[in-house]
């Protein structure tokens, strides 16, 4: 079964993908500056983030009454209700739309709770394949290290304390962002992952991106697909560089 | 009756939920909106308690989880066709999981008004590919009976507004702009909800009741069918212990997902 929508459009959907702690957000961020700097028209989608349904995720992990397939179905309404508000629209209008987690966050992640793979696999067969998929790999210590570094604990649902792997919420953590990795890990052909090696520095990772990024753009406008706001705006004579 | 005693889901179902033990009865009405199914309900509720059968009714919108999140949604300008599709389909989940599931253990005569199938009409009459919405459903058991409380348009058209005094907003279809008001809206929108009913009839075995007859004589009907169904359930429960087998065999197989050309629930986001 085909897993995307095979539509095209004349924007560009760029997507980080990894576990919790393995700096993608940071990335993205900074991917998304550079590009506003160079004239694209940017649009910021972050998982788990639609007005409609943040609030029903947020009380159900708190009261924890989510089980695999409600938890699997609540982000698949969230990505749903952001595709045809955020995702698709900017897409059609020639926007870069850069995506904080997408559809393989829950391949991953539903699969590491029992859920049926060909079930997961067609709930997202809406959603647009990504022109660009950087996948953040990062070994699990490291990525701990870094979410316990900048908060107190980890999150019930994020350790996977829902499976009842380990009453240990550390130990929990690892066997579940574990089968998280593995799952990514198997999908890198499949999707086209570039597989970002995220315990490099971050100028270091920003750099890799950002060639990649440039590569797909300068294709892309070669063939007349990307459209930016005013002409000759995207090409590096925008306002940022008369500024640089 | 064409159904199989224990329970089966549709395709490879919720994770983590063994539905052997479970030895209550799923019965659902399906219909239309103002076709008199929450009367039914009602009534039947009514009879079955008092000939000592413990009863448990539930409806769309009623899950604990989502419930409130999808009326409140509803009542703003920005649900679009899928997203309201994926908010049924939890609504269902958590229903089935915490709710139906758990009084089907313990035996009783789950009556639900509504269950996948409206939100699968729904979803297709608001364009979305009907291969796709089924394959959602897939985690959905998969019922003793579902009786689906037919009428035409035409019938349903002054009983909605006997009802409820206007056309509802949903129920016309206007987030899709069928028509130029609710009344045309609520024909066109009703008649490809009825139209993706019907299609399902065969593939999920539906047993067809005339609604455009009086309340009374659609009751008589129904609880005729019902006794029928509840004294079916002994002689099943002897079946039963011919062992595993014979649950094994009734695990009728249910045809996966098919291929589709093109998923089309974005036709909307395009105008």
């Amino acid at each position: 079964m085909r897993s995307f929508s095979g539509r095209k459009f004349p924007g560009k959907l760029i997507i980080v993908e990894g576990i919790d702690g393995s700096g993608k957000s940071t990335q993205l961020s900074l991917l998304s500056h550079w590009l506003r700097s160079r004239g694209f028209g940017v649009v910021f989608s972050e998982w788990n983030s639609s007005p409609l349904v943040k609030e029903t995720t947020r009380r159900g992990k708190k009261k924890d009454m989510f089980t695999p397939t409600t938890f699997s179905l609540i982000h698949a309404t969230d990505f749903a209700d952001r595709s045809e508000r955020q995702i698709l629209p900017p897409l059609r209008a020639g926007s870069i739309v850069c995506a904080d987690r997408y559809a393989f966050t829950a391949f991953a992640r539903d699969m590491a709770r029992g859920v049926s793979r060909r079930w997961v696999r067609n709930l997202y067969r809406f959603a647009v394949r990504p022109a660009l998929a950087f996948y953040f790999r990062v070994p699990l210590d490291v990525a701990l290290g870094r979410i316990l570094g900048g908060r107190e604990a980890l999150k019930y649902y994020e350790a996977g304390m829902d499976l009842h792997l380990s009453r240990d919420v550390e130990e929990s953590f690892r066997l579940f962002q574990g089968r998280i990795i593995d799952e990514y890990e198997a999908m890198i052909d499949e999707f086209d992952f570039k597989v970002v090696d995220a315990t490099l520095s971050i100028e270091e990772q920003q750099t890799q991106i950002r060639g990649i990024v440039e590569e797909e753009l300068n294709l892309s406008h070669a063939n007349g697909l990307l459209k930016s706001p005013w002409k000759g705006f995207a090409n590096g004579n925008g306002i940022a560089a008369h500024f640089l | 009756m064409a159904m199989e005693s224990p329970l089966t889901f549709y395709d490879d179902g919720l994770p983590g939920i063994d539905v052997g033990p479970l030895c209550g009865k799923l019965v659902v009405v399906e219909g239309p909106d103002g076709v008199g199914r929450t009367t039914q309900i009602t009534l039947l509720r009514t009879w079955l308690e008092h000939s000592g059968h413990a009863v448990m009714d539930t409806g769309l919108l009623r899950s604990a989880l989502v419930g409130k999140t999808i009326k409140q949604a509803k009542l703003g300008n920005t649900l679009a066709p899928l997203t309201l599709s994926l908010f049924y389909a939890t609504d269902i989940a958590d229903r089935l999981e915490n709710e139906i599931i758990p009084a089907l253990r313990a035996g009783f005569v789950v009556l639900t008004d509504r269950y996948i199938y409206s939100s699968m009409a729904r979803a297709i009459a608001r364009g979305t590919d009907p291969a796709w919405i089924r394959a959602v459903f897939g985690f959905a058991l998969r019922p003793h009976a579902i009786y689906y409380l037919r009428c035409s348009v035409q019938d349903l058209l002054p009983r909605v507004v006997y009802a409820k005094g206007q056309f509802d907003y949903w129920e016309s279809g206007m987030d899709v702009r069928l028509g130029k008001d609710y009344y045309e809206s609520f024909e066109r929108y009703q008649t490809r909800v009825m139209r993706a009913l019907d299609a399902m009839a065969q593939r999920y075995q539906f047993e067809i009741v005339d609604a455009s007859r009086s309340p009374d004589k659609v009751f008589r009907d129904l609880q005729r069918r019902i006794s029928k169904l509840l004294h079916e359930k002994r002689g099943k429960r002897r079946a039963k212990a011919k062992g595993k087998a014979a649950r094994e065999a009734a695990r009728a197989p249910e045809p996966g997902p098919e291929p589709v050309a093109e998923v089309q629930s974005l036709a909307a986001v395009e105008g």
